[in-house]
């Protein structure tokens, strides 16, 4: 990976104008986070970051961002199998229902929701009938994160069976595996470095999810309040906390994204589980 | 793979980006001669609150200085507050409460006061938990939504909850009294406290019911020419109409009380 990578690189067949291009855009992006880096009280940052509402608004948003994660994993990957190992008419449809929520503004993602979980729902309303409530509740949040972060997990996943191919599967089934054992053994492994990319995404996706909680789920410190919440709640009474509280969003976010880059390559079609 | 999901990246990132900006477009600017003695442009900043009876009141004015744009930017008054702080090119400043108003008070000319807002409480039609009192909120099982103490909404709520001694235990606290009045009108909260001009703003949607108490915290709305201004003939002249006659109307049919 790294020498293929390595020899990609000295090749330099990007013309100058491009890079200029390319560093313009990138500035574009990377300058607005510096500005805002710069604001950072630093004096005062732990205090800030450390308060009683900013820590139950990260601890809030790391739980219902990992809650969601698992619900992703747990309903993408059957999606993404179905999406991309088999064929149905209509399919091109439910793909593009599906990934409809990346390009949805979250706000009607949350309006949506509503319509579907809220107590006056279409499936709201049976649920509260039978005593259960998501209004208001930290479910709600869940619900909401999981909504937008689906198709991450699904797009990212679909993408890599598709590129690994089915001559493996194929083998394994003629030499008398079973379909789960398939999927178990062969299809599995094998796009496991994009399952992991995918779930890092979503989780991330989760992590800054913002305007459906809010339309959806309401905004209460320690249960649906989560740390984008809290930011703009403290953007009016303490610029300084929401500054501060943004960076630590920024770094997770970071991390989690450099997380995702560093599995990416590994997913080649050539390395298979034993 | 590592192209798939660098592409898939940048589409999050794009999406994850789009935001969102709200601004009036001028009106045509009508050039026909006339005796009026104002004329150019002018911007004016006012709390969300005001959105329906400032739209209006800028029509108006414009109406009757043929020769004058009136341009409007509507938002919460934190949020220009930090514009005007910025640098933004305004020139009349409303603010739904003195407190934001004093945060700029050294960008500002002297703010008047032209108009009050009381609290009230806002149900659901039909009113499905049964709430006539204030005490009634804070009932076990009713999902009551209210703004969140440090916006002024909610800074009105908590000065009430001290004066009746009751404690709320809300199930949300909204950013925005707009949140919580979309709440409570999609029926997922049984009740909300909102300003009096948005029960009556919302209409059929949702159903007002005022509580004496209310009168223990009301919000005064200051409007003030910025300093700045390039145009603080026409400036002032608008914060005259909008604490003249005029203005006391449009305010009074909103629901807006006399300062």
């Amino acid at each position: 990976m790294d020498v293929a990578g390595t020899r990609r690189a000295s090749f330099s067949g990007v013309p100058r104008w491009v890079i200029v291009i390319a560093l313009i855009g990138a500035a574009f992006v990377l300058v607005p986070l510096v500005a805002m880096a710069s604001r950072v009280n630093w004096g005062g940052f732990v205090a800030l970051v450390s308060s009683e509402s900013s820590v139950a608004a990260l601890l809030l948003s790391l739980r219902t961002s990992v809650a969601a994660t698992i619900l992703c994993v747990a309903f993408g990957v059957p999606m993404a199998l179905v999406l991309g190992r088999t064929s149905f008419p209509g399919q091109r449809l439910v793909r593009t229902i599906v990934l409809l929520p990346l390009v949805l503004p979250p706000v009607i993602g949350g309006i949506a929701l509503l319509a579907a979980f809220g107590r006056q729902g279409l499936l709201g309303r049976p649920l509260e009938v039978l005593g259960i409530s998501v209004a208001f509740s930290t479910v709600a949040v869940v619900i909401a994160q999981t909504f937008v972060a689906l198709p991450f997990l699904v797009l990212s996943l679909e993408g890599a069976l598709r590129l690994a191919g089915t001559r493996y599967e194929a083998v394994a089934a003629t030499l008398g595996a079973r379909p789960t054992t398939v999927l178990r053994r062969i299809t599995l492994p094998l796009v496991l470095p994009a399952l992991l990319s995918g779930a890092v995404l979503s989780f991330a996706r989760a992590l800054g999810e913002f305007g459906a909680t809010l339309t959806f789920a309401g905004s209460l410190q320690g249960v649906t309040r989560t740390l984008p919440l809290e930011i703009y709640l403290q953007r009016e009474i303490d610029p300084d906390a929401a500054v501060a509280l943004s960076l630590v969003l920024v770094i997770v976010s970071l991390v989690v994204v450099g997380l995702t880059l560093r599995t990416a390559p590994g997913s080649r079609p050539g390395r298979v589980a034993q | 793979m590592k192209k798939k999901l660098l592409a898939t990246l940048a589409v999050g990132i794009l999406l994850a980006t789009a935001g969102c900006s709200a601004s009036s477009p001028a009106p045509a600017l009508s050039v026909a001669p006339t005796k009026d003695s104002l004329s150019g442009s002018v911007t004016v900043f006012a709390a969300a609150s005001l959105t329906k009876t400032f739209g209006a009141l800028a029509a108006k004015f414009e109406a009757a200085h043929p020769g004058v744009t009136v341009t409007t930017s509507f938002a919460g008054s934190a949020d220009l507050v930090a514009q005007i702080t910025a640098g933004a090119p305004a020139d009349v400043f409303a603010s739904a409460d003195a407190k934001n108003m004093a945060k700029v008070s050294t960008l500002v000319g002297s703010p008047v006061n032209f108009a009050t807002n009381m609290l009230e409480i806002a149900v659901p039609p039909g009113n499905p938990a049964k709430i006539a009192t204030f005490a009634d909120l804070a009932r076990p099982g009713v999902k009551t939504v209210v703004c969140a103490p440090a916006v002024p909404c909610g800074a009105a709520t908590v000065a009430i909850e001290a004066a009746t001694g009751v404690k709320l235990t809300p199930v949300s606290e909204e950013n925005a009294v707009t949140d919580v009045l979309g709440k409570v009108s999609s029926a997922e909260a049984d009740a909300g406290l909102v300003y009096v001009t948005d029960v009556k703003g919302a209409g059929s949607r949702v159903t007002g019911i005022p509580f004496p108490q209310s009168s223990t915290a009301v919000n005064t709305y200051p409007i003030a020419t910025i300093a700045a201004s390039k145009n603080s003939k026409v400036a002032t002249a608008f914060v005259e109409y909008v604490t003249g006659t005029v203005g006391r109307a449009v305010l009074a049919a909103a629901g807006f009380g006399a300062p």
